[in-house]
């Protein structure tokens, strides 16, 4: 597009705008529908997510890991899709999800660091294998998992989160390496309205379905099964 | 305008002048252009909109309405689990408004039978087999994988591994066998009725009579139906019958639902999402969902399955007219080909299809839809 154009003006000394206009309006008109698509660059992601923004923006690195492999109770980043990532980082950022250590993280980064930032994590190794688990009923962390509770409408955790909780696709997070109290910290967030619903609501209705219990069971199942699975 | 005449050579002063008067019409121009490419980009959107709703309209997607005013011809095709008419069919006179959005989930429900816990199957040799049943249903195209020809399992249409209410559970159709089925047009045994779902939804084929499959599934749904009475009708067997929808089912509109209710999990290409091996949620459409002869083709069906029980964990919150409108857009996508094809398109709509709640057979989009796929 560039030389195009300015070939016509070397040709054209005298080319008056609307002429020159002419040729370039087109070009004008996609340069606006690139600028609209945000393209990502992880690399820059990565430098942000192991050195922060000093001083205002921690690294992601120094609570979720060196790899976004998470920490105690901070969650694991690592391989989680592009839209579940950013969706948190934006409610974090305009207060939908309420996280006083979040907020400001999520706030000193532009949308474009943003974007960059999740880019990196997505396309890390989640490290969950997607091994499908087996109910049983003397475990009752494994059978709301496989086989939920639908009398009280809960579905298998397994239907929407995958296979060993490995999660699927763009919006459906891995939950498998979800401490216990990160996970009662969520189904809380939802009872109380500080996390947004999800998409369709679907989390929200399922979590005031959930008893502290129950949420204990899961995540003692899933850690089970990944100790098992990993040596 | 002089600047245009011939012959004259500009001054630089009258180039400067001209081109300042230019940059005011260049100025009028992009304001221009842009106007003009909103307005057509909007009124192509409209456009589109707008012949794809008349197609719709054209199409036998709305004829559902037309038979649905002669409901009697509806029982005719009967639902393949229990050939019963439901518990839960509307009143004759179905002049209600389709839009029962959040609507309680019909007052027999609350009466829905309560088969044994799905923890409590025996331990030995029984057990074992009930057991094995489970697993099938649960798990079909690898338990049961010689029969299977796609990627569904039994429990994506039978949720809570057949033992939902509203979902076609096991129970509701166990004690409805033997039965006389116009499919078939024989009495089949309830062994036989299994080996039609693996023909039909499965996509692949029936086991051989007294096969181990149909023997451990035989043996899982006797045991979750017991207490049940033989030969009745019980609350929440089958899928739900919709009362008439207010307007006539349209693809137009069941695609905007699919859109904003369905493609979440289903995907914006109908063909569900997998992780690792598993597909976790399942292809509504194409080669590797049910086949042109599975009930759920028929959008009578889907409709009830849908409202009732999608998204899921969020059952009886669609509109009927919403399920209605879904369940067609959905049901015009082409599928594998009916294992009864004669060879004819047409003959076959003619010889099994002839009804207005199935879209085989008919053109959706200038595709006329039948054609099986690859």
């Amino acid at each position: 597009m560039g030389p195009n154009y300015s070939h016509n003006t070397m040709r054209h000394p005298h080319t008056r705008p609307l002429r020159r206009l002419g040729a370039a309006w087109p070009w004008a008109l996609l340069l606006c529908a690139a600028a609209q698509a945000q393209t990502t660059n992880p690399q820059q992601g990565e430098q942000i997510a192991n050195n922060g923004l000093p001083p205002t923006v921690a690294s992601c690195a120094s609570c979720h890991g060196a790899k976004g492999q998470g920490m105690a109770a901070f969650p694991p980043l690592a391989g989680q899709g592009t839209s579940y990532l950013r969706s948190q980082l934006d409610a974090f950022a305009d207060g939908s999800r309420g996280n006083p250590i979040m907020a400001p993280i999520a706030k000193g980064l532009t949308s474009q660091q943003r974007a960059d930032v999740v880019a990196y994590f997505a396309s890390l190794p989640s490290g969950i294998a997607a091994t499908p688990g087996q109910a049983d009923a003397k475990d009752k962390g494994a059978w709301l998992v496989e086989r939920g509770r639908m009398r009280d409408g809960i579905p298998a955790c397994a239907r929407c989160h995958g296979p060993g909780g490995a999660g699927v696709g763009e919006h459906f997070p891995a939950i498998a390496k979800l401490s216990a109290s990160y996970m009662q910290a969520q189904i809380d967030a939802w009872k109380k309205g500080s996390r947004p619903p999800g998409p369709l609501g679907l989390m929200e209705g399922i979590a005031k379905k959930l008893s502290s219990d129950d949420v204990n069971a899961i995540a003692q199942y899933y850690a089970g099964a990944l100790g098992a699975a990993k040596p | 305008m002089d600047y245009q005449r011939p012959n004259h050579v500009e001054t630089p002063e009258e180039q400067a002048r001209v081109q300042r008067s230019e940059w005011q019409y260049l100025k009028i121009f992009v304001v221009v252009v842009v106007a003009i490419v909103l307005v057509a980009a909007i009124s192509f959107g409209m456009q589109v909109n707008k012949s794809m709703g008349e197609l719709a309209k054209e199409r036998p997607a709305a004829a559902p309405a037309q038979t649905a005013q002669k409901p009697a011809t509806a029982p005719a095709s009967p639902t393949p689990a229990t050939a019963a008419a439901d518990a839960a069919k509307p009143a004759p006179a179905a002049a209600t408004p389709a839009t029962s959005a959040a609507k309680a989930p019909a007052a027999a429900s609350t009466a829905a039978f309560a088969p044994p816990a799905a923890d409590a199957i025996p331990d030995g040799p029984m057990g074992d087999v009930i057991r094995r049943g489970e697993q099938i249903f649960l798990h079909t195209s690898t338990q049961a994988k010689a029969f299977v020809g796609n990627t569904l399992n039994c429990v994506n249409c039978h949720l809570d591994a057949g033992r939902a209410a509203h979902s076609a559970p096991l129970w509701g159709a166990y004690t409805q066998y033997p039965a006389y089925r116009s499919k078939t047009k024989s009495v089949d045994t309830f062994s036989e009725r299994l080996r039609g779902c693996f023909m039909y939804s499965m996509n692949g084929k029936a086991p051989p009579p007294g096969d181990e499959v149909l023997v451990a599934l035989e043996a899982y749904a006797y045991w979750m139906s017991k207490g049940a009475p033989v030969g009745e009708k019980l609350p929440g067997a089958s899928y739900p019958k919709l009362a008439k929808p207010a307007q006539a089912p349209d693809y137009a509109r069941g695609q905007k639902v699919f859109n904003a209710q369905c493609a979440l999990c289903h995907g914006d290409d109908g063909q569900g999402q997998r992780s690792g091996d598993v597909q976790v949620f399942p292809p509504l459409w194409g080669k590797q969902s049910y086949n042109w002869g599975a009930g759920m083709h028929e959008v009578d069906k889907a409709a009830g399955f849908i409202q009732a029980n999608m998204p899921l964990g969020k059952g009886h919150t669609l509109s009927d007219q919403d399920a209605w409108d879904v369940a067609t857009y959905i049901n015009s996508h082409e599928r594998p080909q009916d294992p009864r094809f004669t060879g004819n398109i047409a003959d076959t709509r003619k010889r099994f299809h002839d009804s207005a709640f199935s879209l085989y057979g008919q053109t959706v989009n200038g595709q006329q839809l039948g054609q099986g796929t690859q």
